[in-house]
Formats: structure tokens, sequence, C-alpha cells
């Protein structure tokens, strides 16, 4: 029987999809299409030219807080990386323990947290410990990495969650009861299971981190600018063609390694169904 | 070494989980106490200073008198004093009003587009949704900044109104409320259609049909079946557009004008401009006060997807 639902409003909602759409991305191909134009004016088309491109390369400033940001985001990410799937590991496989509506509250907090109130909590964090056991005596990379790491941790967690949760409870037990220990079960059956969630984990952190603004306006000393720092005060004072050419190669690397990203947990995927499949036959 | 081996064996996984457990815990837990928790009292305390001018340029809360006697000093100034200043109310003000506006809007966009992703063949949904992801890969700073070429009244859509001749001249878009409207529902439109896709996909399209075949109209199959069984989708949506957009200060500041000040631009303000840390943490507390209950309704959103 043909179906019966021919919705009218089926052609709004894709109407709305391709204007929203459209919304999304005329913004970034603005960006990338000025960051082409040989006129300083950003606003007056003078021609294709790479030169914008040029002049970042062998801007120092410019080079130094990418390479700073680069560091932060990297530390970063690893941390998030570790601690967030200890958190999601705790709240997905080991049922209940004290304090447990205090930890995931602390876990999901930070997913919304304005950041004026985190970064203001920090900055005054770090200064008090300062007092308190003379550590961190100076405000730079660790401690924005620190920041960092508190809130995109919670990120992960919540990834690595619901990636334990969808996963079937089954399979560790299995190895439990084939004799292995929990933490070879940890380790052999659970960890490359969430590997794919772990990787997406990394690359969230760090693209979080690499954008972060306003948290480390508040923890970076005065000698730590971080890329966004540097950006944001280049672009109060007007829009500039360097940082569209900088902008596009940011937008085309995040693109790459979310693309490369993808492409590999595809294939993962498909290698494992492909297992699966084989043992079920082996097994029939 | 007594007992069959079975249950020395269990003995001994069990002790092993356990000091793993505690491990995986505690770590992240200390972390969260000393980095997201401990900091809030910490503001607190600060925002109960006086304002000196040393540095760390806030009064100490407490002062120890000799060996044995500590004094406290507390002080409720700092509230008396944005609770009486108009620039703070109405601040606050416009940024739960702004906040809450931008969410309408954003659900308003967003519904539809999730809907039609969640209703796109199966093979399409996860390249669609890619596509609606992919935007907050990039740097949310440079996004905002794209804004500002095309707002300008020289920019990109000015130009193509007067082209066009639906304008005669220029019309002020950048620096406006309506920059502001538009950069924050720009930002969190893709934080609104993710959770927003999520229930709506789990939805049984079947359902759909289901009421449909039973006479209803497409409204009211909308209206009594797909929209109530949506609602966590549109709460968990609302609140991770709401909770932030209050505290935002990147937009407002690179796309709004000094008139309509936002919260989280005053609270940096004072910080930075004004040095003054007593009267920013005391902003940030109330702030705070104003997002507690949105936020716990965030966390009991997340607790049920959990469930489910």
């Amino acid at each position: 029987m043909a179906r019966i639902s021919p919705m009218p409003r089926i052609g709004f909602s894709n109407a709305v999809l391709a204007a929203g759409m459209v919304f999304l991305y005329v913004p970034i191909f603005s960006l990338i299409a000025y960051s082409f134009n040989a006129s300083r004016l950003v606003t007056i088309w003078g021609g294709f030219s790479v030169k914008w491109y040029g002049s970042l390369f062998k801007n120092d400033i410019i080079m130094a807080a990418a390479m700073r940001s680069l560091e932060v985001g990297v530390i970063a990410a690893t941390a998030s990386v570790i601690l967030g799937t200890m958190a999601g590991y705790a709240l997905a496989r080991l049922g209940r323990f004290r304090g447990r509506v205090l930890f995931s509250g602390m876990m999901t907090a930070p997913l919304v947290m304005p950041d004026v109130i985190t970064g203001i909590s920090l900055l005054l964090m770090f200064i008090t410990m300062g007092t308190l056991i003379g550590w961190p005596m100076e405000r730079g990379v660790i401690t924005i990495a620190i920041a960092h790491t508190t809130f995109c941790m919670c990120y992960v967690a919540v990834i690595i969650q619901s990636r334990l949760i969808a996963m079937d409870i089954s399979l560790e037990e299995a190895a439990m009861d084939l004799g292995s220990r929990p933490l070879g079960v940890l380790i052999d059956v659970t960890l490359p299971i969430i590997a794919p969630a772990m990787l997406s984990g990394w690359l969230l952190s760090f693209t979080l981190s690499l954008d972060d603004l306003v948290i480390s306006s508040f923890v970076a000393g005065p000698g730590a600018t971080t890329l966004p720092l540097l950006i944001y005060s280049k672009v109060k004072l007007g829009v500039t063609p360097d940082i569209n050419a900088l902008a596009t190669l940011m937008i085309l690397v995040v693109t790459l390694a979310v693309t490369a990203a993808g492409l590999l947990m595809a294939r993962r995927e498909r290698r494992r169904i492909e297992d699966e499949q084989l043992a079920f036959a082996e097994a029939g | 070494m007594s007992g069959p081996l079975p249950s020395r064996l269990r003995r001994v996984a069990r002790t092993l989980s356990d000091s793993w457990r505690h491990m995986l815990i505690s770590i992240p837990y200390v972390w969260m106490l000393l980095f997201f928790l401990v900091p809030f009292f910490i503001v607190l305390k600060i925002s109960l200073a006086d304002m000196l001018d040393t540095q760390p340029p806030f009064s100490a809360l407490v002062n120890w008198i000799d060996d044995s006697h500590i004094s406290f000093v507390l002080t409720f100034d700092n509230f008396k004093f944005i609770a009486s200043e108009d620039i703070y109310l109405r601040a606050y003000l416009n940024s739960l009003k702004i906040a809450a506006i931008s969410t309408v809007l954003c659900l308003l966009l967003g519904y539809p587009m999730a809907y039609a992703i969640a209703r796109a063949p199966a093979n399409r949904r996860n390249i669609l949704l890619l596509v609606v992801i992919l935007p907050l890969w990039t740097s949310f700073l440079l996004r905002v900044y794209a804004w500002i070429g095309l707002l300008d009244t020289n920019g990109m859509i000015n130009r193509f109104l007067v082209w066009s001749h639906i304008v005669s001249a220029p019309i002020q878009m950048l620096y406006t409320p309506f920059a502001v409207y538009l950069g924050i529902v720009y930002s969190y439109l893709p934080f609104m259609i993710l959770p927003l896709y999520a229930s709506l996909e789990r939805l049984d399209a079947t359902l759909d049909e289901a009421a449909a075949d039973l006479g209803a109209r497409p409204w009211s199959v909308f209206r009594d079946v797909t929209l109530p069984l949506s609602m966590p989708g549109i709460v968990a949506g609302s609140l991770l557009t709401f909770i932030p957009a209050v505290g935002e200060y990147v937009i407002p500041d690179l796309l709004g004008d000094a008139r309509n000040l936002m919260i989280g631009r005053v609270l940096f303000n004072e910080f930075f401009q004004n040095r003054d840390w007593p009267t920013a943490s005391a902003v940030a507390i109330a702030l705070l006060v104003a997002l507690v209950i949105p936020i716990m309704f965030f966390q009991a959103a997340q607790a049920r997807e959990e469930k489910s």
C-alpha cells in the first residue's frame, strides 16, 4: 500500500533546511572568498591574490601565537581525553558511588556555563593557589591548558558515557566469564570499543581549546597571547584581509581533520561489522 | 591461603577492581572539585570583599589578629552597589530578554531543519547532520567576525540590497540589537538542532502514519503526536542555547552597540577596564543565581537522556 502521508510540511521543513544551510555557510564562504582578495579594503573586490597568505607566514607574532595555541590545544586535549574517559567510564559503568550526584552535576554544568563565569572563577582560583601554595606563580600555557581541560573533559565524558551506554555490556561480561581479569577486560575489550569516541573527544577538545577566547582572556598571563586573543585584538580594530587568510587556513585544517577522522571511524566500523559477520558465520 | 580457587580469584578480581574503581572516580572528581566547584566559592568570597588598590585588588576576608583569633570581614556593599546602579539591573534584564528571544528564534528555525533531516532518506541523514555540525568545528570567533564584513554599511548584504533597489541607501545593521540577535541565533543554531534531531529521529515515522491513517490531519498529527514526543529535544536544545547566551560576551562586544549592554560584557569590562574584581565577582554571582535553575533543568534533562 502506498504511504498516505504526503505531508505538506515536509516541503516547508525542507525549504527551511535549505535556507538554514545557506545561513550557516554564507559567512564561512565569504571569509574564504575575501581571503583571496587583492584589495586591502575587505568590502571591495580587487582581483585574485594569495598575498595575504604570504604575509601571514612572515608575521612572527601571528606564528608565535599559533604555535602557543597548538601547544595549549595538544596538552588540553590529551589531558581531557584521559580525565574525561575516566569520568565517562565511572558514570556509565561503576553504578552508584558516594557523591555520584555531585559528580555528574559537575560534569554537566560546564557544558552550559557562560565563559565569563568560568574564566573569572578559574583566575581567582589560580591567584588564591599562588598565594597559598606558591603555584602557579605566573600564568601562561599551563594555566590556560588547565582551564581548557576543565571544560573540555566534560565534553569527552559525555561522548564516552553515551558510547558506553550504547555498547552491549555482555561483551565485557563474556570476557569476564572467559577468565579475563577486570583490568584485562577494561584494556582488551572496553578501550578498543571506545577508542573512536576517544578520538572524536580529542578532536573536539582540541578545536574547543583552539577557539577559546573568553576563558583565555582571564587565565592567560601578559606574555601568553594565544591565537584567539591575538585575532580578537586585531578584529577590534577592524576587518583585515590577513585574518581572513588565517581563518581560511584554520577552516581548511579543521575540515580535513574532521573528514579524515570520520573516514577512519567509518572504515573501522565497517571492519568491525565484517568481523562480527565472519564470527557468526563460523559459529553457525 | 584457604578456600577454593574460584572464590579466591574472585576476591583478587574484586580488590583489583576496587582500587581501579577508586582511581577512576577520584582523579576526575578531585580535578573538578579543585577547578570547578572550589573556584565558585572563591568568587563568592571575593564578591564579599572590599576593593583595594593592591595586587590582587581586594581586601582579605580573613585576618589573623593573633595566633588564636581571626576576624572575618564580610561586606555586602558590592551587591548593594550592583542592585542600586541602574546599569547593572538593565544589563541583567536585557541579557535575559535577548537570550530568551534568541532561543525562541533558534527553535523556530532549528525545529523545521531538524525535522527535515530526521525525515530525510536514511542514507542522506548522516551527511545532512554532518553539514549542520561542521560549522561548530570551525572557529566561533571567526564566524562571528565574518558577520562584521557581511553586515557593515559597505558590506555584502547592504551592497546587494542597494544594487537590487530594495533599499535606496545602506541601512545600519552592524552595532544594533538586530546584529546581536542574528549573531546569537547563528552561533547557537547547531546546538539547537542536534538534540532536536536526536529526539525526532528516535520518533518512529510509522507513528505519524498511524495517526494519519486514523484520519488525523497533518497539522494535528504534528501538534498531537510529533511535538509532544519531541519535547525532550526542545527542552535540551533551548537550555543549551539560553544558558550560555545569557552570559555571552563575544557576540554583543563585536556586533552590538554600547547602549544595549549584556551582563557578560559588563562583567568583562568591570574586571579588565575598571579592575574592580569584587564588583565583577558580585556580577558573576548574580548571573549564576539567575542560571542555577535552568542549569539544574539541563542536568535533569541530561540524566533522563542517559536512562532512555
